[in-house]
């Protein structure tokens, strides 16, 4: 069930969630989106090009970033809009790393029963995704 | 080779028709770790309104991808995909992608800026389901210039 417009206030938080990353998520996600850059799987290649180790998918993150709307809407297929801008990278070394995800509702539009909410991910303490912005169909 | 700025307004051919099906969707949605029913249960996707599994919003990336390959690997571009960083992304959905679309995209060069030695490129993707409108996706990436 999508969630109610009238139930929502700006200002209202969601999260936070803490989502893992391994090397086997990024090679699921791969193969999944068919991104099979060696910098997301190969620790040697990686290296090769000068990156502190493997790094995730900026579009892994954004991904991992958007469940946290999706489940919050009630629905994923009510978020209708989806922005960010890649700001660092999200380190994932041989035991894993953590991404957490939190959110603010910054608007709401009576007329159309939309809310926009605006995400902040960070892994190990530092923001990874800048203006990431979700625009949500609610009922 | 420089990047070609003459490509801004180009369109390349649509790719495509690519069929969805609830695998595709499963795996992916289960890379990201979403765990929304309506991506892995037909029937809880149609209890939501749907005609069957939906996508999670970021897998239109996987169409536009296919599409904008077009753009990146035309020889003329002046594209180094080996100096390439994502560094924008947006998306817009007209309706969820669902199970049992065929999908075409297609890519058009917005604009090409350059800045201190890099190239910033923004291209749009247009995903389409037969002459209906899917979702519309919004790439920039850095070419970062050579040392």
């Amino acid at each position: 069930m999508a969630r109610a417009f009238a139930s929502v206030s700006v200002g209202e938080e969601l999260g936070p969630k803490t989502m893992p990353v391994g090397r086997g998520t990024l090679v699921d996600y791969a193969n999944a989106s068919l991104d099979q850059n060696p910098i997301h799987q190969d620790e040697g290649f990686a290296k090769s090009v000068g990156l502190p180790d493997v790094i995730a998918h900026g579009m892994w993150t954004m991904g991992a970033a958007a469940t946290l709307v999706s489940d919050w809407a009630g629905d994923a297929g009510r978020v209708v809009e989806f922005g960010t801008r890649f700001t660092a990278m999200v380190v994932v070394p041989l035991d894993g790393a953590e991404l957490e995800v939190s959110g603010v509702v910054k608007s709401l539009d009576e007329a159309t029963k939309r809310a926009t909410v605006e995400l902040t991910a960070t892994a190990a303490g530092q923001k990874v995704l800048g203006r990431c912005t979700a625009v949500v169909q609610l009922d | 080779m420089p990047v070609n700025e003459d490509y801004v307004g180009r369109s390349f051919p649509p790719v495509g028709p690519y069929a969805v099906d609830p695998a595709m969707i499963a795996a992916f949605a289960s890379a990201v770790g979403a765990t929304d029913p309506v991506h892995f249960d037909s029937e809880a996707a149609r209890a939501a309104g749907y005609r069957d599994v939906i996508a999670p919003p970021t897998m239109a990336v996987r169409f536009d991808q296919l599409a904008s390959r077009e753009y990146v690997q035309d020889a003329d571009a002046g594209i180094d995909y080996s100096r390439v960083v994502h560094g924008e992304q947006r998306f817009t959905h007209h309706r969820p992608i669902t199970a049992g679309d065929e999908l075409t995209a297609q890519t058009t060069v917005d604009s090409i800026r350059m800045a201190g030695g890099h190239a910033m490129i923004t291209v749009r993707s247009e995903i389409t389901a037969g002459e209906e409108p899917v979702a519309t996706t919004h790439s920039t990436i850095v070419v970062r210039g050579g040392e």
